[in-house]
């Protein structure tokens, strides 16, 4: 399996927060079924839908790490279905700008392909022209009449963003929820590279739900597993005009390491020590506000997992068109899977020692 | 029916002070339950105890309202909020401390109608003095709007119909239910409305199979109003999702299928700002599959709250259903 | 003099590693065990074996600061923010970055070249930056990197008259309170728990609470005193000189009403001077603390500070005596009465 024909299925699949059965079965039947059959020893579905893929550690008393890569994606949800339109939310953080002219595909009794549309500009005045167009105004036309329409969409129905998954210039790959699919992809290219390794650390690659409406699967799938240390793998911005390098890192350059009060100091160590023995290039990422991703959740869950945070360079971050390299995502993969091989008990009874001095 | 929500929706209870509708209710549930508890928090739970999976039942007993930070020299109290309480609603409202005494809200001068924040409002409680108010209230004593229940006939109008009439629900559901197929927990959790503390805490010593909350939604039936597909009169509102929470689609699809089979009337609900204790609930522990039931309620965090009978009896219905039904499909 | 020292130690969100290791070093000396958590929050017990019910009095080891963004190719350090700072505070001010505590300071464009309206508008961190004189980013890169933390420069010592000055008083103060206790001795088990990063979130309160499961906390703060030049009265909240302000309610928590009932009746009984925090905004520790597991009875006590979230604060030296008083005296009362009940 190539990663980047994985990829494309993880990106082309829909898992609104909320509804990630579709996306979740693609990646469970990699391993049940598919390519990716005998790299764990067991996979489940947790009381809110996270998919925990667990590959045993050789020893006893291993200790236990998380890898959480959240597989949901932002999108829309119908509040009102009125003659030829359907009115809708938002479900996670959708930048509105982006929607006007945007495809859809609608979640109704069947999966209805449809089109976000506003007032055309020829009929707006002077005021609403200059202005951004409101989430309210806007309507999703999906060229069926009133009564289709009433029989196939209702209420409460989630909506996804319509976008193929579109090569561009050295390994670039640009499309839909890359965040966070491009870390759900990184987990297995871990799990692909542990394949006939045998490590000491018991792994748990989490694909977590609902990250985007507040880091909730990561909170409840972390409570459950209970891990020594727990790593999130999520995107953060790639450079652009506009960002300079206090907030956007190179696309291409490797996986950025966040430094902040999210991230344990000896996690982060080793983790560096994990990259330079694997030979992997890697940033740093100074993060001084650490809510954003499901380390936050992680970290402080019964009386606390000792976190890092990994992540992949992303341009245009919550539009369709968010772009990531290739390499970054098997670097990233490469980087977890050395970090596992060189996880001990020792490590783990540090984490707490360290504070001493 | 009626009268039972005119008695809860008379009580002075906001966040963090509860014990007089804590006590209320306690009336109301103790021959229907095996067994009744206050947690540390002051959580009322009450339990019908049975072989199945778990079920936590939540309607908060607490309401918004306005608490006592400063007394003035010549006895004008001002206030600050207890849960959403907007500066908007308050002008010349008539309100009552949880001790009894009554008061009346004024306001400074306003330039611009922008100006207007809880900073510029203050309660009049009548007195003459720094000294002779305090002798009726003390800083740290909390207010609720003082309204009365009305009987508009198919529409009733009151106060705190967040949340008292799911309250109301759950205890009439209890009253109706003969036989549960689960372990049913009916939690009336306090502090919603400042947090959805009460339910987080409850539910962590339930460690439930499954959440419903029980409360209020909007609709979008007045004139010029927010989109909103819910009405009054429509029926059970089923949630989907709002701030707090995504219904989990078992849950929710259990909730359609019982109404559907049962002739409840429903419509599904979509709520775009707001959360409720189920926000809390799912979260719990290694989660809760959660979903609600609301009862849609015009004028929501103003001194009328108004809902439709029809909505509450098929309210009722919906939360019965759920505690006699097979509820094993919705946890696979 | 332990005000002092602690709040000339450096301690941002995150980075308490200087705060932790001077409380290790004292609390070791006094208490029967001290452990840490995940989140780094230190944990002292004593009389853990004694009869009663075990009680966390909690403080936080740290300070809000700023943190290293980037460094641009003339040396200079650009900056963020780690917890809610006023920005306006910023400029014109001296720090020190790093483990190495490198002296910087935060520069303004001269007023003489500022255009008329610039002067109203405050500036935002991201626009400030942090020049440590250095020639340019290799010779900046020698001594700082991106992600070290600054924290104030500000000396600490008595100031007028029975006032003290310095930075992170809140919760430098509160963490004084502590370890003044621990070298008390009760007849309960008392957790000491000295929390890391409250200023953006609360959250090494939470996983200390877990590992903890008391059946009652009291958090000690440093809390805003708006009694300052123009404050209206009723929006003062706290005034220095009048003693520990006990909270009824904040963003965080409804204290729980027998329990702030006994707070004051202790007060009172021991004719210790006390106000009410009268302000209602602003979260502690005490949040998290009341929802742990099954929830937990939370109040907090705080000595007021002027000036909080800024280089320097100032308190009144015998409003912090009368908490160390208060603390003291509730942890008696409930050794000998319980706990406060419905």
């Amino acid at each position: 399996m190539k990663l980047d024909q994985f990829l494309e299925r993880l990106c082309t699949s829909s898992g609104v927060s909320g509804r990630e059965h579709l996306v979740s079965s693609v990646v469970s039947d990699l391993f049940t079924s598919g390519e990716a059959r005998g790299w764990a020893t067991e996979i489940r579905s947790d009381a809110l839908g996270n998919l925990v893929i667990r590959k045993a550690g050789s020893s006893p008393s291993a200790p236990k790490v998380m890898f959480a890569a959240h597989m949901d994606e932002i999108g829309l949800i119908v509040t009102e279905v009125k003659d030829q339109f359907v009115r809708f939310d938002s479900v996670g953080g959708i930048d509105v700008r982006v929607l006007l002219g945007q495809e859809v595909v609608v979640h109704g009794r069947r999966d209805v392909p449809g089109i976000i549309g506003a007032k055309p500009p020829h009929i707006q005045d002077e005021n609403e022209r200059n202005s951004s167009v409101k989430i309210e105004d806007m309507a999703i036309d999906t060229g069926l009449p009133a009564d289709e329409l009433a029989a196939q969409v209702s209420v409460g129905d989630f909506i996804s963003i319509k976008r193929d998954l579109t090569a561009l210039r050295n390994s670039h790959w640009s499309g839909k929820a890359l965040d966070d699919r491009a870390g759900v992809a990184a987990l297995i290219e871990c799990l692909r590279r542990l394949e006939g390794y045998s490590h000491a650390a018991d792994v748990y690659c989490v694909a977590t739900v609902q990250e985007e409406v507040g880091l909730r699967g990561a909170l409840v799938s972390a409570f459950g597993i209970d891990p020594d240390v727990g790593i999130a793998i999520d995107v953060t911005h790639g450079s652009m005009p506009g960002l300079d390098d206090s907030e956007a890192y190179e696309l291409g350059k490797g996986p950025v390491l966040a430094i902040g009060p999210q991230v344990h100091p000896r996690v982060l160590e080793r983790l560096k020590a994990a990259a330079d023995e694997a030979g992997v290039r890697y940033q740093t990422e100074p993060s001084p506000n650490p809510r954003g991703t499901d380390t936050y959740a992680i970290q402080m869950v019964r009386d606390g997992v000792p976190t890092g945070l990994v992540s992949i360079p992303l341009k245009y971050m919550h539009t369709s068109v968010e772009t990531v390299c290739l390499k970054d995502i098997q670097e990233t993969g490469r980087l977890l899977a050395q970090f596992v091989i060189s996880l001990d008990s020792d490590f783990v009874e540090g984490l707490k020692c360290c504070f001493k001095s | 029916m009626k009268d039972l929500v005119k008695r809860l929706t008379s009580i002075s209870s906001p966040s963090g002070f509860e014990d007089e509708i804590r006590e209320a209710i306690k009336s109301e549930v103790k021959d229907y339950c095996d067994e009744i508890r206050v947690d540390a928090l002051g959580n009322l739970i009450a339990v019908r105890r049975g072989t199945g999976p778990k079920i936590q039942f939540a309607a908060h007993m607490d309401e918004i309202g306005m608490i006592a930070t400063d007394i003035d020299e010549k006895g004008f109290v001002r206030f600050s909020n207890v849960g959403g309480v907007s500066p908007h609603r308050l002008f010349g409202q008539r309100v009552r401390f949880t001790n009894g005494v009554v008061g009346t809200i004024g306001m400074e001068k306003l330039d611009d109608i922008k100006e207007l924040n809880l900073d510029k409002l203050f309660i009049d409680i009548g007195a003459t003095s720094r000294e002779s108010a305090q002798e009726l209230i003390s800083i740290g004593d909390c207010a609720t709007y003082l309204h009365g229940f009305d009987d508009l006939g198919q529409r009733i109008v009151a106060k705190a119909m967040d949340d008292r009439i799911g309250c109301a629900v759950l205890i009439e559901a209890m009253r109706r239910t003969e036989q549960c197929q689960s372990e049913v927990y009916c939690t009336f959790t306090v502090q919603e409305e400042v947090g959805l503390r009460g339910a987080a805490t409850s539910a962590f010593g339930i460690d439930p199979d499954l959440g419903i909350a029980i409360d209020v939604t909007g609709t979008g039936d007045t004139p010029e109003s927010r989109r909103m597909a819910v009405s009054l009169g429509k029926g059970t509102a089923i949630k989907v999702k709002d701030q707090s929470v995504i219904a989990h689609p078992k849950v929710k699809q259990l909730l359609v299928d019982l109404a559907e089979r049962n002739g409840v009337p429903y419509q599904l609900e979509v709520l775009t700002a707001g959360g409720t204790d189920s926000g809390a609930i799912h979260l719990t522990r290694d989660g809760v599959r959660s979903g609600v039931i609301s009862i849609p309620s015009r004028y929501i965090h103003c001194p009328s709250e108004m809902v439709d009978m029809i909505d509450v009896e098929a309210s009722v219905k919906l939360v019965s259903l759920v505690m006699s039904a097979d509820i094993s499909e919705a946890l696979q | 003099m332990l005000l002092q020292e602690l709040s000339n130690l450096d301690g941002v969100s995150g980075r308490e590693d200087e705060v932790r290791s001077y409380i290790y070093r004292k609390a070791s000396a006094l208490a029967d065990d001290v452990y840490f958590d995940a989140m780094g929050s230190l944990i002292a017990v004593k009389g853990r074996d004694k009869r009663g019910p075990a009680v966390m009095m909690a403080a936080h080891m740290d300070e809000v600061g700023l943190m290293v963004t980037s460094i641009d190719k003339s040396g200079l350090l650009k900056i963020d923010t780690i917890g809610s700072i006023d920005h306006r505070v910023l400029v014109s001010k001296t720090v020190r970055v790093g483990k190495d505590k490198v002296p910087g300071v935060i520069g303004a464009k001269p007023i003489h070249l500022q255009e008329p309206d610039e002067q109203k508008k405050p500036l935002k961190a991201k626009s400030l930056y942090v020049d440590i004189g250095a020639k340019d980013k290799d010779d900046a890169e020698k001594v700082v990197s991106r992600g070290d933390v600054a924290a104030f420069d500000t000396k600490a010592g008595v100031f007028g008259q029975g006032c003290f000055k310095g930075k992170a008083l809140d919760d430098r103060a509160g963490c004084s309170v502590l370890l003044r206790l621990l070298e008390m001795d009760f007849d309960l088990p008392v957790y000491f728990a000295f929390t890391t990063q409250e200023e953006i979130g609360a959250r090494g309160a939470r996983t200390a609470a877990y590992s903890i499961k008391p059946s009652l906390a009291l958090v000690f703060e440093g809390t805003s005193a708006g009694d300052v030049a123009d404050a209206k009265e009723h929006k003062q909240s706290t005034k220095l000189g009048k003693g520990p302000a006990i909270t009824f309610m904040d963003r965080s928590v409804v204290v729980n009403r027998p329990l702030f009932t006994r707070l004051i009746e202790v007060a009172e009984s021991e004719g210790i001077p006390h106000q009410l925090r009268q302000m209602t905004t602003g979260g502690t520790d005490a949040g998290p603390i009341s929802l742990s597991r099954t929830g937990v009875p939370a109040g907090v006590i705080s000595v007021p500070c002027r000036y909080i979230h800024s280089p320097v604060s100032v308190l009144n030296l015998t409003d912090f005596e009368n908490t160390v008083k208060l603390a003291s005296a509730v942890l008696r009362s409930i050794a000998t009465r319980g706990l406060p009940s419905q």
